[in-house]
C-alpha cells in the first residue's frame, strides 16, 4: 500500500469505527442516477439556494436592519447628508464602501431570481413529465410549498434595504393585510408594531428573512432530495429502460463530477451576472419615504404575475351595515393565488381521481401522449404569463408605442379567453404529434430521396425506424376511461352520484389519444409496404 | 455566379442571406425617414427678430396654431405661453409637430437657434409669458446642491419620470419622456411652463435655487456610470426579469444540455 | 381494463459506443489537457480576482461596449470570481464526459411497498402499544389530555399580543386639523393662491407645530396634493365646490387603493394616474375613479385661505385616508 492509501484507509477506518458509515456507503457510493439535462434544473435550484446561503452570510456582515433615522455620510455623493434609514445607509455602505460589496448584493439578488426561474421550470418539467404521480406525490407538495416560500422570502429579502421601489412594495403588501375583513387592521397594526411604516417591521421581516425561512428551507429541501434518494429518480421511456429499473451513471465518480462541476457552473454564471449586470440600484431609487412613487414600479418577477392580477381587477368593493370588504384587493391579492397554489399542491390527487390509476410510476411521460394534462399546463401558463405581462404594462406601453389603458384590456380579456384557448390548442398539438409517432412507427422517416417505380409511379423512399426508437415511440401505456357505474349489483342507480358522473366525463375527455400501433397493423406492414 | 451557386446550400448562406437583407432594409429605412438639415433664413430680407419670427410662424405654425395664435380645435392658443414655452418646444424638436398622435416627441430640430430665438420673440410679443434662458445663465453647478435635487426629483418628478428619468407611462398613449440628454435650460423651461401633459411648477412652489439643484442631480445620474454593471435600461425588475430568462437560464440550460450529452 | 399492449419487445440497452479518449491513448492524452488547461484558467480568475480587489481602485472606471462606463474594481473581481468558479465546473464535467467511465449502469428498483409480514408486525406493534397506553380504557385521561393539550398552545399566541398597539380610531385620524397651514414638501414653506399657477401642482403637508419633527407615519397618512386649475373647470356639487379656492383643490396623495403616492397629474386631462396600478382619477369631478381597480375617489381636502393670505385646511378630512379596511365607514 502507498503512503497515500494507507492515511486514506486510516481515516476511515477512523470513522467507520465510530458511526458504521461502510455498510451505508458501500451501495450509495454506487447509487445510480439518470443522466438527462431536464434533470438538472431542480440542481440549479438547489445550487442557487447554496450560493444565497453564502452571499446572504457575507451581507449580514454589514448589513444593519434598523429603521432608525441616520444622515448619510458614506461615499455616495448625490445622496451626502439625506435622511434614511440604517438599513438603507448600511446597504449604500455595502455596496460603495464595502470591497466586493456591490458584487456580492448583485450575486445574492442574481441568485434569487435564478433561483425561483429554475424552481419554475423543473416544477414545468416534473408537471408536463408526470413524475408527480405515486408515489412522488408528496415530493410534489414540498416542491409547491418550496416555491410559495422562495416568493414570500425574495420579496422579504429584497424589502431589507428599504429602498424606495421595495417599500412601494411593502405598502401594497400592507394594504393586503389590512384589507383582510374583520381581523385585517389588527394584523397590520400587529406587524407593523403600529401605524404604516412604523420602526420594526425591517428588523423582523430580517430575522424571517435570515433565520427562519432559511432554517425551513433547509429543512423542506433535505426532505425534498431524501425523497427523490430514496425513491430513485424517475427516468424517460427507452429501450432498456422500464418501472423497474433505473438505467445512468453512478454516484462516484461520474455524478459527483458532474454535480459537482454544475455547482461550480451555476456559481460562476451567478457571479458572472454579478459582475456584469446591475440589478437592485437602491442608490438610484433613494430612501423610502410613503410620499414618493417612481413610474414603473414593480416587483420582482416571481411576484409580476400578482401585480398583473392586481392591476386588471374591477373596482369593486361592497359595504355591509358600515363595514367595507375590498373585493379589488382580496380577490386578486390572496383569494385567486389561494385557489392557484391549492389547485397546483393537490393536483397529483386529482389527477389520480380522474384517472383512477392507483399504479406506481416510475418512467416518464412524453408530454405529447398526456395531451389533457400537457393542455392543463399550457393553460396554467398562459394564465399566469396575461397576468405577469400586466403586471409590466407601463415598461411595456412606453417601449412598444402602446397605453397602458389598451394593454389593460388586452388582459382583463385575454385572461379569460386566452388559457382555454391555449388548452384547445395545445391539446390538439398533442393529438397531431401523436398521429405523427404513429405514422412514424408504421411507415418510417421519410428520408427526401424520390424513386421512380418502373411503371412510372414515384414515392417517397421511407426508412424505417431503429427497434429501439420504435419501442420509445410505442412504450406509453394508453388506459382506456373510467366507464360510469350507470347501476350497482344491487339495482341502485348511480350509486357514486355527481362525484362518479365527473370522473366519468373527466376520465373520457383525459383518454382521448390516438391509437398506438397495434402488434397485428405493424405484422401487415412487415410485408413490402414501404 | 459560380461562387453563389457552389455555396448556395453551405450552412452559413441562409443566416448570411438574412443578415443582408435586414441590414438592407434597415439602411434603406434610416436613409428615406432623414429630417432634412435646418435651412438658414435669408436674414437681409427681415428687419425686427419679431417680424422675422412673424414670417416663420405663418409659414410653419399658423395652419394649426392659428394666424394670430389664438390656437383651433387641434392646437392650443399661443396667447401668453412666452418664450420659454417656444424655446421649449422647437428647439427641443417637438414644434412642429410630425404627426397628430397624443404627444410631441422629440426630436431634431427643424429650426436653428436664431429662428428659435426669432419666433420666441415673436409669440412673446402677443401677450407677457415666461421668459426664455440660456444655458450660461442656468448656473446649475454653481448653485445646485445634487443630494437635495435628488429628493426634489424624487418628490415632484419620478413619479412620471422614473426614479432614474428614463420617462415613464401615462394615460391613453401619452408618456413622460427621458429627461436624460436635455439641456439645462429646456429642463428649466419645461417646469416653469409645463409643456403638455407635465404640470407647471411655479417658482413658489420650487424655487429657482431648488430647480438648479434638480438640473443638477439629472445632470449627475446622467453622467453617473453604471456602477453594477449594464444598466439594463434603469427601469427596474422588469428588464431584470427579462435577463435572468433569457441570458440567465439560457446559458444554464445551454449548459446543461452540453453537460449531459455523450462525448465523441 | 387497458390498452397495454406493447406491440414490440425491448430491444434492451442500446450498443455502447466508445468514445475517442477510450481507445486513442493520444486522444486521451489530449483530453486530459483540456481538463488541465480548464483547471488553469480557473487559478487565473482566482488571480484576477486578487489583483483587482488590491490593486484596482475603486474609483477607477472602464468602458466596455453595450455595458458601458463601469467600474472597474467591480468587474475585475466579479469576472474573477466568476472564472475561477466557472471553470473548475468546466473542467470536472470535461473530465468525466471524455475520461471518466460513461458505461451505462443498471440499478433496479424495489417496489415501495413494505413486505406484507413487515406491514403485519408494524400493525402489531403499534396495536400493542396503543393498548398499553391504555388510552381507549381511559377517556378520563384522554379527554384531559386533550383540553390540556389544546390550551397548551394559548400563551404561545398571547404571547404576541404585544407585536403592536390596537388600531383604535388611529386610521381615521390625520395630523390635518382646522385651520392647519398647508406647507410644501420638502422647504416647509407655507403657500399663498397667488404661489400656484393654473395647471400647476404643489405637494403639501400639514404644518407641524414649532419643534416637532415630521415622521414617516405622518407622510403616510397627510400627504395631499395640491393642483390648480380654473374654477369653470370643475364639475363639483356645491359643497365640494365651496372645499376649494380660486380653482385650487386639495387631495389626499396617498391612493385610495393601496397607498401608493398619486401624484403623477396630467395637465391636459385633468387626471391623476397612480403609477402602482393605473387607477386613474377625474379631479374636475373630485378624483373619481374612471379607470383602473381603486374602488374609491381620493378623500377631498377643504381648504380655504387665513387673514395672511395662505392656504389652510378648513376641516380635517371627512374620512379615513388611504387603503381600505374592515372597519371604514363609507
Amino acid at each position: 500500500m502507498s503512503a497515500r492509501e494507507r492515511v486514506a484507509a486510516n481515516v476511515a477506518n477512523y470513522v467507520d469505527e465510530r458511526t458504521g458509515a461502510a455498510s451505508w456507503m458501500k451501495k450509495n457510493l454506487q447509487k445510480v442516477f439518470p443522466d438527462h439535462w431536464s434533470f438538472m434544473l431542480g440542481e440549479i435550484a438547489l445550487y442557487s439556494f447554496l450560493i444565497l446561503l453564502l452571499s446572504g452570510t457575507f451581507l449580514t456582515f454589514w448589513f444593519d436592519p434598523s429603521m432608525r433615522h441616520v444622515v448619510y455620510e458614506g461615499s455616495y455623493q448625490p445622496l451626502k447628508e439625506v435622511e434614511m434609514s440604517a438599513a438603507y445607509a448600511s446597504t449604500l455602505h455595502i455596496s460603495f464602501d464595502v470591497r466586493g460589496g456591490l458584487l456580492m448584493r448583485q450575486i445574492h439578488h442574481w441568485a434569487a431570481l435564478i433561483f425561483m426561474a429554475a424552481i419554475v421550470v423543473h416544477l414545468l418539467r416534473v408537471f408536463f413529465t408526470g413524475a408527480f404521480r405515486k408515489p412522488r406525490e408528496f415530493n410534489w407538495i414540498l416542491g409547491i410549498a418550496l416555491l410559495t416560500l422562495g416568493i414570500v422570502e425574495g420579496f422579504l429579502g429584497y424589502s431589507l434595504p428599504d429602498d424606495l421601489l421595495s417599500g412601494t412594495g411593502i405598502r401594497i403588501a400592507h394594504a393586503i393585510i389590512q384589507s383582510i375583513p374583520v381581523v385585517g387592521t389588527y394584523l397590520s397594526f400587529f406587524a407593523f408594531g403600529g401605524a404604516f411604516p412604523g420602526e420594526v417591521f425591517i428588523p423582523r421581516i430580517y430575522i424571517v428573512h435570515v433565520l427562519l425561512l432559511p432554517g425551513i428551507f433547509l429543512a423542506l429541501i433535505t426532505v425534498h432530495l431524501m425523497l427523490v434518494w430514496y425513491q430513485k429518480h424517475t427516468q424517460y421511456p427507452g429501450p432498456g429502460r422500464t418501472e423497474k429499473n433505473v438505467v445512468g451513471y453512478p454516484l462516484m465518480p461520474v455524478y459527483m463530477a458532474k454535480a459537482g462541476g454544475f455547482f461550480f457552473i451555476v456559481f460562476g454564471i451567478t457571479a458572472f451576472l454579478g459582475a456584469v449586470a446591475s440589478i437592485n440600484p437602491i442608490w438610484l431609487y433613494g430612501p423610502y419615504t410613503p410620499g414618493q412613487i417612481s413610474a414603473g414600479s414593480q416587483p420582482d418577477w416571481y411576484m409580476g404575475w400578482l401585480d398583473g392580477l392586481v392591476r386588471m381587477a374591477p373596482p369593486i368593493e361592497t359595504y355591509l351595515f358600515g363595514y367595507t370588504v375590498s373585493w379589488n384587493i382580496l380577490i386578486p391579492g390572496l383569494i385567486i393565488p389561494g385557489i392557484i397554489f391549492t389547485g397546483m399542491a393537490l393536483y397529483p390527487f386529482i389527477e389520480s381521481w380522474i384517472t383512477g390509476d392507483k399504479k406506481e410510476h416510475h418512467l416518464l411521460d412524453r408530454p405529447r401522449n398526456v395531451p389533457n394534462r400537457t393542455a392543463l399546463g399550457a393553460m396554467s401558463l398562459t394564465f399566469m404569463l396575461v397576468a405577469l405581462i400586466n403586471g409590466g404594462n407601463d415598461i411595456i406601453a412606453t417601449h412598444f408605442d402602446l397605453t397602458i389603458n389598451q394593454i389593460m384590456w388586452f388582459s382583463r380579456i385575454g385572461i379569460i379567453v386566452l388559457p382555454p384557448l391555449a388548452f384547445v390548442i395545445t391539446k390538439r398539438i398533442c393529438l397531431s404529434l401523436q398521429r405523427a409517432d404513429r405514422e412514424l412507427v408504421l411507415h418510417g422517416k421519410e428520408t427526401g430521396r424520390l424513386v421512380m417505380l418502373p411503371h412510372g409511379e414515384f414515392i417517397e423512399v421511407h426508412e424505417e425506424l431503429s427497434a429501439a426508437k420504435k419501442y420509445t415511440l410505442t412504450q406509453h401505456q394508453q388506459p382506456a376511461a373510467i366507464a360510469l357505474v350507470k347501476e350497482d349489483a344491487r339495482g341502485v342507480l348511480n350509486p357514486k352520484g355527481i362525484r362518479a358522473k365527473l370522473q366519468a366525463r373527466f376520465s373520457a375527455a383525459n383518454a382521448e389519444n390516438i391509437a398506438k400501433p397495434t402488434p397485428d397493423e405493424l405484422k401487415q406492414l412487415e410485408g413490402g409496404h414501404h | 455566379m459560380k461562387f453563389i451557386s457552389k455555396y448556395r446550400k453551405h450552412k452559413f448562406a441562409a443566416p448570411l442571406l438574412l443578415l443582408f437583407a435586414l441590414t438592407g432594409l434597415g439602411l434603406t429605412f434610416s436613409v428615406a425617414s432623414a429630417t432634412e438639415a435646418p435651412k438658414a433664413v435669408d436674414a437681409a430680407a427681415r428687419s425686427t427678430l419679431i417680424e422675422e419670427g412673424q414670417q416663420i410662424f405663418l409659414k410653419g405654425c399658423s395652419s394649426c396654431h392659428g394666424l394670430n395664435g389664438e390656437g383651433a380645435a387641434i392646437a392650443p392658443s399661443l396667447i401668453g405661453v412666452g418664450a420659454a414655452s417656444v424655446d421649449f418646444q422647437v428647439a427641443t424638436g417637438r414644434m412642429p409637430m410630425q404627426d397628430m398622435s397624443q404627444q410631441a416627441m422629440r426630436k431634431a430640430p427643424v429650426y436653428n437657434e436664431e429662428e428659435v430665438a426669432a419666433l420666441a420673440a415673436y409669440v412673446a410679443s402677443l401677450a407677457p409669458g415666461p421668459r426664455a434662458y440660456t444655458n450660461e445663465e442656468i448656473e446649475w453647478e454653481r448653485d445646485g446642491n445634487t443630494a437635495e435635487g435628488g429628493e426634489l426629483f424624487r418628490n415632484n418628478c419620478a413619479m412620471c419620470h422614473n426614479f432614474a428619468g428614463q420617462g415613464g407611462a401615462l394615460t391613453q398613449g401619452k408618456y413622460a419622456p427621458s429627461v436624460m440628454g436635455v439641456e439645462p435650460r429646456h429642463i428649466y423651461e419645461a417646469m416653469i411652463t409645463g409643456p403638455q401633459a407635465m404640470p407647471v411648477f411655479s417658482d413658489k412652489i420650487i424655487t429657482p435655487e431648488e430647480k438648479l439643484s434638480i438640473i443638477k442631480w439629472i445632470k449627475a445620474a446622467e453622467t453617473e456610470p453604471n456602477l453594477g454593471g449594464a444598466a439594463l435600461g434603469r427601469v427596474g425588475p422588469v428588464t431584470e426579469g427579462l435577463l435572468i430568462w433569457t441570458l440567465g437560464l439560457g446559458l444554464l440550460i445551454g449548459i446543461a444540455v452540453w453537460l449531459t450529452a455523450k462525448a465523441r | 381494463m387497458s390498452n397495454e399492449l406493447e406491440p414490440l419487445a425491448d430491444p434492451g440497452l442500446p450498443e455502447h459506443i466508445h468514445r475517442k479518449a477510450d481507445t486513442d491513448p493520444i486522444a486521451a492524452k489530449r483530453a486530459e489537457r483540456q481538463v488541465a488547461v480548464l483547471f488553469s484558467l480557473s487559478a487565473v480568475g482566482t488571480l484576477l480576482f486578487i489583483f483587482s480587489y488590491f490593486f484596482v481602485d475603486q474609483d477607477q472606471f472602464i468602458f466596455i461596449p453595450v455595458m458601458g462606463s463601469t467600474n472597474a474594481h467591480q468587474l475585475g473581481i466579479g469576472i474573477g470570481m466568476a472564472m475561477s468558479l466557472l471553470f473548475i465546473g468546466f473542467g470536472a464535467v470535461h473530465w468525466a464526459k471524455t475520461l471518466m467511465p460513461d458505461q451505462e449502469v443498471i440499478a433496479y428498483r424495489h417496489e415501495m411497498r413494505s413486505e406484507d409480514s413487515d406491514r403485519e408486525d408494524f400493525v402489531k406493534a403499534a396495536k400493542a402499544g396503543a393498548e398499553t397506553a391504555g388510552l381507549g380504557r381511559r377517556p378520563l385521561i384522554k379527554r384531559a389530555l386533550a383540553a390540556a393539550a389544546g390550551l397548551a398552545g394559548l400563551p404561545a399566541i398571547l404571547l404576541l399580543r404585544d407585536l403592536g398597539p390596537l388600531p383604535g380610531n388611529a386610521l381615521n385620524e390625520t395630523s390635518w386639523k382646522s385651520g392647519t397651514r398647508l406647507v410644501t414638501d420638502p422647504g416647509d414653506r407655507p403657500i399663498k393662491a397667488s404661489d400656484l399657477e393654473v395647471g400647476g401642482v404643489a405637494q403639501v403637508m400639514p404644518e407641524l407645530p414649532v419643534g416637532q419633527k415630521r415622521t414617516l407615519e405622518n407622510i403616510a397618512k397627510d400627504a395631499v396634493l395640491l393642483i390648480r386649475l380654473r374654477p369653470t373647470e370643475f364639475q363639483l356639487d356645491a359643497e365640494r365646490l365651496s372645499w376649494t379656492h380660486e380653482g385650487i383643490i386639495a387631495f389626499s396623495k396617498i391612493c385610495s387603493h393601496m397607498g401608493c403616492a398619486v401624484a403623477l397629474y396630467e395637465q391636459t386631462t385633468k387626471h391623476l394616474l397612480c403609477p402602482c396600478h393605473q387607477s386613474t382619477f377625474d379631479v374636475t369631478r373630485a378624483a373619481k375613479v374612471i379607470f383602473g381597480p381603486a374602488a374609491r375617489p381620493l378623500p377631498q381636502l377643504a381648504i380655504t385661505v387665513d387673514s395672511e393670505g395662505y392656504l389652510i385646511a378648513k376641516q380635517p378630512f371627512t374620512e379615513a385616508v388611504g387603503p381600505s379596511f374592515w372597519e371604514r365607514k363609507s
